[in-house]
């Protein structure tokens, strides 16, 4: 593993930018993966809402956030989930954190099984093995 | 599927402004109210996500996963790019398998 603090010399690193500690990053990690589940229902809500505006213009669909209630709940999910990232990005990387958000896709996979009855093949179940691979990579590495 | 390719861009670039306005934020509750990188951050974000909603509506998922996941591999240049996170081979490895882990995900979903 390369140190970033070595690679942030004192030139390239603005105020913007700065390294803090590895436990920090650890507890960055791990509220996103957290707020992967925020994610699902937030998702699962959206979709839900989504279904009555099939043919609506970009416009209607705007409005439906704010009429349709499964829609305007899963956007204030959304609104928590961001106050959360935001908190998170603080103190970690975002090209660590950002791709960390994919696990929402092994809850909403689980969500559809078990609430709609969404079939589960062996293609899928691969699927979501390898995000959690991918995901536990990141993890792993971020938090060192 | 234009607008889902557009769309997960875009919330890759909202994922900028919001890490960037993260940074600027401290306890006092002006920098929170007047950041406008966050609000920007929050707006594309939004943005991105009228824009899944409509893509979703009518499309085959197996061609959509994929291209949302692409605005992870976005990322990862955007974050070498403005915040000079070096791109290890421990994020490439991560994102990789999630392009992969995803496709299959949605190629399993026909």
């Amino acid at each position: 593993m390369e140190s970033l603090g070595e690679s942030l010399s004192p030139a390239a690193s603005s105020s913007e930018v700065h390294v803090p500690d590895p436990a920090k990053r650890r507890l960055a990690i791990f509220i996103v993966l957290a707020c992967t589940l925020l994610v699902a229902l937030a998702q699962y809500l959206i979709k839900l809402g989504a279904n009555h505006l099939s043919h609506a213009g970009l416009l209607a669909t705007l409005i439906g956030i704010f009429t349709i209630p499964q829609l305007f709940a899963g956007y204030c999910l959304y609104g928590v989930f961001t106050v959360m990232f935001v908190f998170a990005l603080r103190h970690g990387e975002l090209s660590i954190l950002y791709p960390l958000i994919a696990l929402s896709y092994v809850w909403v996979t689980i969500t559809a099984v078990l609430a709609f009855h969404d079939t589960m093949n062996p293609l899928k179940l691969a699927g979501l093995a390898i995000i959690v691979a991918g995901v536990a990579v990141l993890g792993w590495g971020g938090g060192k | 599927m234009v607008l889902v390719l557009v769309g997960s861009v875009i919330g890759s670039l909202g994922a900028i402004f919001l890490k960037w306005g993260a940074h600027a934020v401290n306890r006092n509750w002006t920098s929170i109210a007047f950041n406008w990188r966050l609000a920007v951050g929050v707006g594309t974000y939004l943005l991105s996500s009228v824009l899944f909603v409509k893509g979703m509506s009518n499309g085959e998922l197996s061609v959509l996963f994929p291209l949302v996941s692409l605005g992870y591999v976005c990322t990862l240049a955007w974050s070498r790019l403005f915040f000079h996170e070096p791109i290890t081979t421990v994020k490439l490895a991560g994102v990789g398998l999630i392009l992969v882990g995803i496709t299959c995900l949605g190629l399993g979903g026909r």
